[in-house]
């Protein structure tokens, strides 16, 4: 299966410029993603950063998925020339999980408990094309193998609590990529997997964003996995975004910031004590 | 399909009926114990309470031989485990002895008096779920809104407002002013005689003898206190729903309905309602068993001849075997409820399936 070729564009798939998510709280507005910019083509972003730097927020932005009392702004924020932050809600969901989807850390808690994993996948592609029972059921068949599940018969007809976390993540992925979408944002979603199946749903993801000449945003803590799958690596930093670099030159990073990331992985062979601790110096996020 | 995957459909077919199958066994073991310990509290609350069933059948003023006979004859003489055995063999029977009241065995009594309980609460639960779902699903979706807060005042008053008060006030405003339900009653004066129920619901023989007017005439006296039930029931459910509905919508694979592109129609009523249904089922279940209790209170506005007000005229008249008869009675439906709420919350919940 190929994407549609009509779907193809020249230059920048999704840009994105001073792009701002601010939260009303008890003690005041929050913000939670303060002026990220950066524009993406048919690659690979990978978007690191620790907890609450607002990378997360950033990929809900985009999706439209930012809960309704949080205001979202920013200069531009389009994606394939329409400007998403004007375009209507229908509009919007149109484009969700048809031409952006977005895969989410856990798929224990991101497949609905009730439903059999093959009618969540089913669920997508009648959400977004007009296609008969059993012509949905075989396509989803197909991209349960394509995502390497070597029975999808029998997985199509499990509920997710039947399978472990590495197939479940796999399930998400097929359901996220059946109507063929052009932007896959993933956040964190191999954080809450076994290491040992951590690589296997990478390279599956990697393949078929390769195959199908999608564009990726990897959102993800661990640089080290970042840096070795992504094109582009932007580092956030208190709802800022402090570097963006090739992830070729991650060794070159200049920031602190990023430096400090980078020193706080463990070398084998290397025992260090005291253990390092991040910098975190408020003169970056002002 | 291949025939192998074929097979391996059959197989699971066959491991889920067994464990369905054990799983009603275990029900079944549950259920029995429940009982015998409703049957143990009840001839203990029969034996410590200060009224002897002698006197109570002979009066005050029979000779101390008479007395002492019929006490024989009562069995009353034996062991107390041995009384205990005879009292769960007659009420395994279904034989709970004859009320004094209405010198016809208990349980015939109950018969005719547990129908009109039933249909009362089954179509106030009907009603109350009818709505209060609906009404809870629509004040968590849009919380806060105004539909949330005329949701908040429904249940306030429906937890606050005594029964018999709201019965009061509706058979003023609508069987005197507006006419438009009958009088207390399950039928008309005429249809006393010309009706024959089978059953004992009278909505359900009305319509299968083809009486029309029977059916009509029934529906107008069962609609104001069924939609009193109904309401008292609505509350409830409406703010179990909406608390229920909250926390499903709050899950992540709400977000991951949303970044498939789905309405939120389908979100909603497909996805966070389908979860939250699982422990809606008790919630309903369990309003239904307080219903079939009987409401005394709206039983006595009402004139309903249920199984509320059979229990209460029979403990003011110290009629003990209808009282401990109609309590087992009620214990033993509020067990099947329980079990099938049971049985319903696995069918619901696919996590429960398996072993």
């Amino acid at each position: 299966m190929s994407g549609n070729p009509d779907k193809q564009t020249k230059g920048a798939l999704l840009e994105v410029d001073d792009l701002r998510v601010t939260f009303p709280t008890r003690t005041g507005l929050v913000q939670a993603v303060r002026g990220v910019s950066f524009s993406l083509g048919r690659e690979r972003l990978g978007i690191v950063g620790e907890s609450g730097s607002g990378k997360s927020q950033t990929g809900r932005a985009i999706m439209g998925l930012t809960s309704p009392q949080a205001q979202v702004s920013a200069k531009k924020l389009s994606f394939d020339g329409i400007d998403l932050l004007s375009a209507p809600p229908r509009e919007r969901r149109a484009l969700r999980g048809n031409r952006i989807a977005m895969i989410l850390q856990d798929p224990k808690y991101s497949l609905d408990p009730v439903m059999t994993i093959g009618r969540q996948i089913v669920e997508t592609l009648r959400t977004h094309e007009k296609v008969s029972k059993a012509e949905a059921r075989e396509r989803a068949l197909e991209m349960l193998r394509a995502v390497q599940i070597r029975d999808p018969a029998r997985v199509f007809d499990l509920h997710p609590h039947e399978v472990s976390g590495g197939m479940g993540q796999r399930a998400m992925i097929a359901m996220m990529l059946i109507a063929g979408p052009e932007l896959m944002i993933a956040d964190e979603p191999t954080s809450a997997l076994d290491v040992t199946v951590q690589l296997d749903v990478l390279n599956i993801l990697d393949k078929l964003v390769a195959e199908r000449g999608m564009g990726l945003i990897f959102i993800s803590h661990d640089l080290r996995l970042v840096s070795s799958f992504c094109d582009r690596v932007v580092v956030m930093y208190a709802g800022k975004v402090v570097e963006q670099l090739k992830a070729s030159e991650l060794r070159d990073a200049r920031h602190p910031y990023t430096r400090g990331l980078l020193n706080c992985m463990p070398r084998i062979g290397f025992e260090r004590h005291p253990l390092p601790v991040l910098d975190r110096k408020p003169e970056w996020a002002a | 399909m291949s025939v192998a995957e074929n097979q391996a459909a059959a197989g699971r077919g066959s491991a889920r009926a067994v464990s369905i199958l054990s799983s009603l066994g275990r029900f079944l073991v549950i259920a029995v114990t429940t009982y015998l310990g409703l049957l143990a509290v009840t001839f203990f609350i029969g034996r410590v309470i200060p009224i002897d069933p002698v006197l109570a059948v002979l009066g005050d003023r029979a000779p101390t031989a008479v007395v002492e006979r019929t006490r024989r004859e009562m069995g009353l003489d034996l062991p107390l485990i041995e009384q205990f055995y005879i009292y769960v063999k007659s009420a395994l029977s279904g034989d709970f002895g004859t009320s004094v009241l209405t010198t016809n065995p208990v349980m015939s009594d109950i018969r005719r008096v547990f129908p009109a309980t039933i249909e009362l609460a089954t179509l106030g639960t009907i009603i109350g779920a009818v709505f209060g779902v609906p009404l809870g699903v629509l004040a968590a979706v849009r919380r806060g809104s105004f539909i949330d807060q005329i949701a908040r005042v429904i249940g306030l008053i429906g937890y606050s407002v005594p029964i018999f008060w709201l019965g009061l006030l509706g058979l003023v405003l609508f069987y005197a002013k507006l006419q438009w339900v009958a009088f207390p009653a399950r039928l008309d004066v005429v249809y006393e005689y010309t009706f024959t129920p089978i059953t004992g619901f009278y909505l359900l023989d009305a319509a299968m003898q083809g009486q029309w007017d029977v059916f009509y005439d029934a529906y107008r006296h069962i609609i104001l206190p069924a939609s009193l039930l109904g309401y008292f029931a609505l509350a409830y459910i409406s703010r179990m729903t909406r608390s229920f509905m909250l926390n499903e919508m709050a899950q992540e694979y709400i977000v991951a309905a949303r970044a498939k592109g789905l309405s939120e129609t389908r979100i909603i009523w497909g996805h966070a309602l389908r979860n939250a249904a699982v422990p809606m089922v008790t919630v309903i279940a369990l309003s239904y068993a307080s219903l079939l209790e009987g409401s005394v209170l709206t039983e006595t506005v009402f004139s309903w001849p249920g199984i509320g007000l059979y229990i209460t005229n029979s403990l003011t008249n110290a009629d003990m075997n209808a009282v401990l008869g109609g309590t087992i009675i009620i214990g033993s439906v509020f067990i099947g409820i329980n079990l099938l709420s049971d049985l319903l919350y696995r069918l619901l919940d696919p996590r429960t399936k398996a072993g």
